[in-house]
């Protein structure tokens, strides 16, 4: 019994309950939200310290030995996405103590949030496919409320592509668990991979390959289909928006890492290939899209897209530096990711607009806050010496090793764009004058004080300063990078530590 | 009777995708729930069908004697139908709101958010 194994997912699932058991008391509710983020967070990094020091750690649920039971699985992957999570979830939770409308918060927000890292960290942690469903239709669920809360005319809108696209995404996921089952009679993610290995006939597993790979590429936004992300992702409110950009699509990007390095290596020539080049013009589509728009965080959802494609780069490399530089890639997007949603919220609380053309001058008065958005921004576009240059760098690198000479020329030309984006942003919200017609500039000049101004503040400012840690002691988080590749790698490592018990 | 059944579960495929790319919000709901029993009814079918065996061990035995039909597939579809059930009761309620809200049921006038 690990109970740090447990931990993640405990933690979230009862601060949850006890939420809705505060209904009334929204006060608690965001004392408790606080409170059990940092503990969530407390927990990651236990786990991601024991996995480091005992390589996997396994938890059979009922005592059942794998393969019968369903397992929980540590590995450092796992446990790196976990601790990211913690990240993400304590500082939306400081965040939406300023940014979340009161009527939101009385409507359920905390227990949502709180449900859905339980979906997301659950996701992260089982090794049984069909409990994976589970968990995923968990986040997707709470994420649904989350979305629409507020009900206004967008959010109905952009629910509706959402909800659609991520139900059509599980209903081939369960086709394909269902079809694989019939395939290799098992669901522990080890046996099925052990199983595959040795069938006569590939090709059945090839097509529920296939299956996996577009159900969890819409989860992922990768091409060609991310429709529902920017259609969706800038409706919510802002702390919403930010959550789901560090968290939901890297969920289907760890789920292809899990699957396609574990089970489904038996024709890496045909699938990874498709995966490059459905890696690459998700790059390409993801940063034309952000040049063509002008609204803060729908050029910041399009880079959502753009940067999942680096992710899939990596994987579909699928060589050792590909895939440590996938899984660094995924360290600095996530949290380089929710800072831009994070102060998109600041401006638009500052100037009441997401809109380009009606923001500006925010350099003038707010300096810090503009240093604020730089940080993440130039570390999106890879300027080193911040987080996203090394990531990018790694990338880059294995692709060249590789010999796919034209995907890194790509990788290479939407990095450029990705700059022409950040500097768009800068240039429209930051640098240039406010517009005439904007009249409200109380707050913007600090004319009047709100309340709470602190908890903008303090998440962001952590963040950035995990940017730029990463950036500036890169090597210790490139170690934890090839740790996580090494397992990933070598299957045969998982698939000994989940079902070695059972076969002697 | 498992050829049969192969050729309703392509039906029903078809028929809910059908649905799905109709234009109005409420077809596009059928649709959905359409396909979600068509990925239920998949995995009953694929995992084999075996009639009249139920996987009980008699008294005495420590395994079923012969080929038993397999428990697990129903276990899993349950599962699947009961989050099917949640989230469906989800989406028919957000049609009703996009529908009082958007003032049309129509998915081609649902353009707001998109470029």
């Amino acid at each position: 019994m690990n109970l740090e194994l447990a931990l993640p997912i405990l933690i979230p699932l009862i601060s949850g309950a006890l939420s809705v058991a505060l209904w009334r008391s929204v006060r608690y509710q965001r004392i408790l939200a606080v409170l059990a983020t940092a503990l969530l967070l407390a927990a990651s990094v236990w786990l991601l310290r024991s996995t480091i020091d005992q390589g996997f750690l396994v938890m059979e649920m009922g005592s059942w030995p794998a393969p019968f039971s369903i397992v929980f699985v540590s590995d450092i992957l796992s446990a790196i996405m976990i601790v990211l999570t913690g990240i993400i979830g304590l500082a939306i939770a400081i965040y939406s103590l300023a940014s979340t409308p009161s009527g939101h918060e009385k409507f359920g927000y905390y227990p949502l949030m709180h449900l859905l890292l339980a979906g997301v960290a659950g996701s992260f942690l089982t090794g049984d496919i069909f409990n994976l469903f589970v968990w995923f239709e968990v986040m997707l669920l709470a994420s649904f409320a989350l979305l629409t809360l507020g009900g206004e005319r967008a959010q109905m809108e952009g629910a509706i592509k959402y909800v659609t696209l991520n139900l059509f995404s599980s209903a081939i996921f369960l086709s394909a668990v269902g079809l694989l089952y019939g395939t290799v009679g098992t669901l522990n993610m080890a046996d099925i991979a052990q199983k595959v290995a040795t069938l006569e006939d590939p090709g059945m597993v090839t097509v529920v390959s296939m299956m996996f790979m577009v159900s969890f590429g819409i989860k992922a936004a990768a091409f060609p289909l991310f429709f529902w992300l920017p259609a969706s992702y800038h409706t919510p409110q802002v702390a919403v928006s930010a959550l789901f950009a560090g968290l939901l699509t890297k969920v289907g990007v760890y789920a292809l890492y899990r699957v396609f390095t574990l089970i489904f290596t038996q024709d890496v020539e045909y699938t990874h290939t498709i995966l490059l080049w459905a890696a690459t013009l998700t790059m390409l589509t993801g940063v034309l899209g952000a040049a063509a728009q002008f609204e803060f965080r729908r050029i910041l959802s399009f880079h959502i897209v753009s940067q999942i494609g680096y992710m899939i780069l990596g994987l579909a490399l699928f060589t050792p530096l590909a895939i440590i530089g996938g899984v660094f890639y995924i360290m600095h997007h996530i949290i380089v990711k929710t800072n831009l949603f994070l102060v998109s919220g600041i401006v638009y609380r500052l100037l009441g607009s997401y809109e380009l053309k009606d923001l500006g001058g925010v350099y003038k008065e707010r300096p810090m806050l503009a240093l604020l958005f730089l940080i993440p921004a130039l570390s999106l576009a890879g300027i080193p010496p911040l987080s996203g240059f090394f990531a990018k760098f790694v990338v880059i690198r294995a692709g060249l090793e590789a010999e796919a000479y034209v995907v890194t020329a790509i990788a290479l030309l939407v990095g450029l764009l990705t700059l022409y984006s950040m500097i768009k942003i800068w240039a429209e919200v930051f640098w240039k004058k406010t517009p005439e017609h904007v009249k409200s500039l109380s707050l913007l000049k600090g004319d009047i004080k709100k309340s709470h101004m602190w908890a903008y503040y303090v998440p962001v400012v952590g963040l950035a300063a995990c940017t730029l840690y990463i950036g500036l002691n890169g090597q210790p988080i490139y170690e934890l990078a090839e740790m996580a590749a090494d397992q990933l790698m070598n299957p045969e490592l998982y698939i000994e530590a989940v079902l070695g018990g059972a076969q002697q | 009777m498992e050829s049969l059944m192969a050729y309703v579960v392509g039906i029903l495929f078809a028929a809910a995708i059908y649905m799905m790319l109709r234009r109005s919000i409420v077809k596009l709901v059928i649709g959905l729930i359409m396909l979600s029993n068509a990925a239920n009814l998949l995995i009953f079918v694929v995992s084999g069908m075996t009639r009249g065996a139920p996987p009980l061990i008699p008294e005495g035995a420590d395994a079923p004697l012969g080929a038993v039909a397999d428990p697990l597939p129903q276990a899993l579809i349950l599962t699947a139908i009961v989050i099917a059930f949640g989230v469906l009761a989800f989406a028919v309620v957000l049609i009703r709101r996009a529908y009082e809200v958007v003032g049309t049921d129509d998915l081609d006038q649902m353009k707001d958010t998109d470029t």
